[in-house]
């Protein structure tokens, strides 16, 4: 099924070098259209390098990028893309009016739906009139995803948006953009060093550690492919496919990757993807 | 209706909507020919992703219990409240004459739940939760 969709953003190979340090090294990935994809890591693993490769802000050091169907290094950010960046940079002395107005003014050249925009904002009961260094931290945040999605785009970048937000601001604008996903079909990427804000709103994931791809692809698949079990301390383990192992006193519990035979003395359960990601973090903190 | 996710419960999140569903059925909160939020409506208020209702709504499907109409949204079909009896309701006094003397004994919520819990699983002979 995947293989027939064109993917909206393909990486091949993709390097960007700043001085003597790979931020990002040979990821190559396909992200399939209509996913709302999680780009997740530690800080420093490359996320917003990664993010602004695929806006054609940077221009990569080695590979290939494309962004439903063009060079982002080449042409920039095709009109179909739509990004915010993570301190979501908009005018602060001007009101809310004034900035939904420089917004279409900016965007003149795609397909600029100001009603949508006016229609967010509403729907996030924000004044016209009010002063945009006079809002919260979240009200910031929906008046730039009601501009990046004025863009109607077919692919939205995100960078952390959800740092700095409240929970109760963190669930809005979630809430308004898995909806806004919902309707249009559009694909979504975003990313953040906090997984458990993404977990149940993602059916995509890509994973990058130390300027690499770790892990990506549909999060149920993922699921499907890895195996955890847990049995007592002094029974062994084959070695084969283990992503990683923890030991306490009693118990070892270990995620596999594959089908296979449960060791005797094991437990087979569905890992959580939680379980997944912390076991390929500290695989690639193993090797590191 | 609104849905609440437990992030932390370990329950499948498109479980927790399931049961929700189910239990407001129980509760007569929702009747035979109610309609279910849109799908785009629960993923506004809980923030999860949207195959994830549907994934739940599929399953309420497979039960049998809701019917999607294209174009309309997705109805209730039949209800899961038993008809109150006699005997309901003089249950139900008994058991309100026994939290009473529970409460004048000094038990609070938590010791009053453990309590009944110990009590039904040794009737019932069912320790662990449905599912």
């Amino acid at each position: 099924m995947v293989e027939t969709e064109r993917a909206v953003l393909r990486l091949d190979g993709v390097g960007k070098q700043f001085r003597a340090r790979w931020a990002l090294r040979d990821c190559s990935l396909e992200l399939p259209p209509g996913r709302v994809c999680a780009l997740v890591g530690p800080n420093g693993a490359g996320k917003t390098t990664l993010l602004t490769l695929a806006t054609g802000l940077r221009r990569p050091s080695s590979g290939r990028i494309d962004v439903l169907g063009h060079d982002p290094a080449r042409t920039g950010m095709p009109t179909g893309a739509s990004f915010v960046a993570q301190h979501k940079p908009l005018y602060r002395s001007f009101r809310v009016v004034e900035m939904l107005r420089a917004a279409a003014a900016l965007n003149v050249t795609g397909q600029w739906d100001g009603a949508y925009t006016a229609r967010l904002v509403d729907q996030a009961g924000i004044g016209l009139q009010e002063r945009v260094r006079e809002l919260s931290a979240g009200q910031r945040a929906r008046i730039a995803l009601a501009i990046a999605l004025g863009r109607r785009p077919s692919l939205l970048l995100l960078d952390e948006p959800l740092a700095e937000l409240d929970p109760l601001a963190r669930r809005q604008v979630l809430g308004t953009l898995l909806a806004e996903a919902a309707e249009t079909g559009m694909t979504v990427l975003m990313s953040s060093h906090v997984l458990a804000d993404l977990e149940d709103a993602c059916d995509h994931l890509v994973l990058l550690r130390h300027g690499r791809v770790r892990l990506a692809g549909d999060i149920d698949a993922l699921l499907d492919t890895h195996r955890r079990l847990s049995g007592r301390a002094r029974d062994t383990l084959p070695r084969t496919a283990v992503v990683h192992t923890s030991t306490t006193a009693r118990q070892t519990t270990a995620l596999v990757r594959g089908p296979g035979d449960t060791p005797t003395g094991f437990q087979v359960d569905r890992p959580s993807l939680e379980d997944v990601v912390l076991a390929y973090l500290q695989e690639a903190e193993d090797a590191a | 209706m609104e849905f609440r996710i437990e992030r932390r419960s370990g329950v499948p999140t498109y479980l927790q909507i399931v049961r929700q569903v189910e239990q407001a059925l129980r509760l007569g909160t929702l009747l035979p020919g109610d309609r279910l939020p849109t799908a785009k409506a629960v993923v506004a208020q809980t923030a999860v992703n949207v195959n994830t209702v549907l994934k739940a709504y599929r399953e309420l499907e497979r039960a049998g219990l809701v019917e999607p109409r294209p174009g309309l949204g997705t109805f209730v079909l039949q209800s899961l409240a038993r008809p109150e009896s006699e005997d309901d309701a003089r249950l139900r006094s008994e058991l309100e004459q026994w939290m009473e003397r529970a409460a004048r004994a000094g038990m609070d919520e938590e010791d009053v739940d453990a309590l009944f819990a110990d009590v039904r699983d040794t009737h019932y002979r069912r320790g662990t939760v449905r599912g």
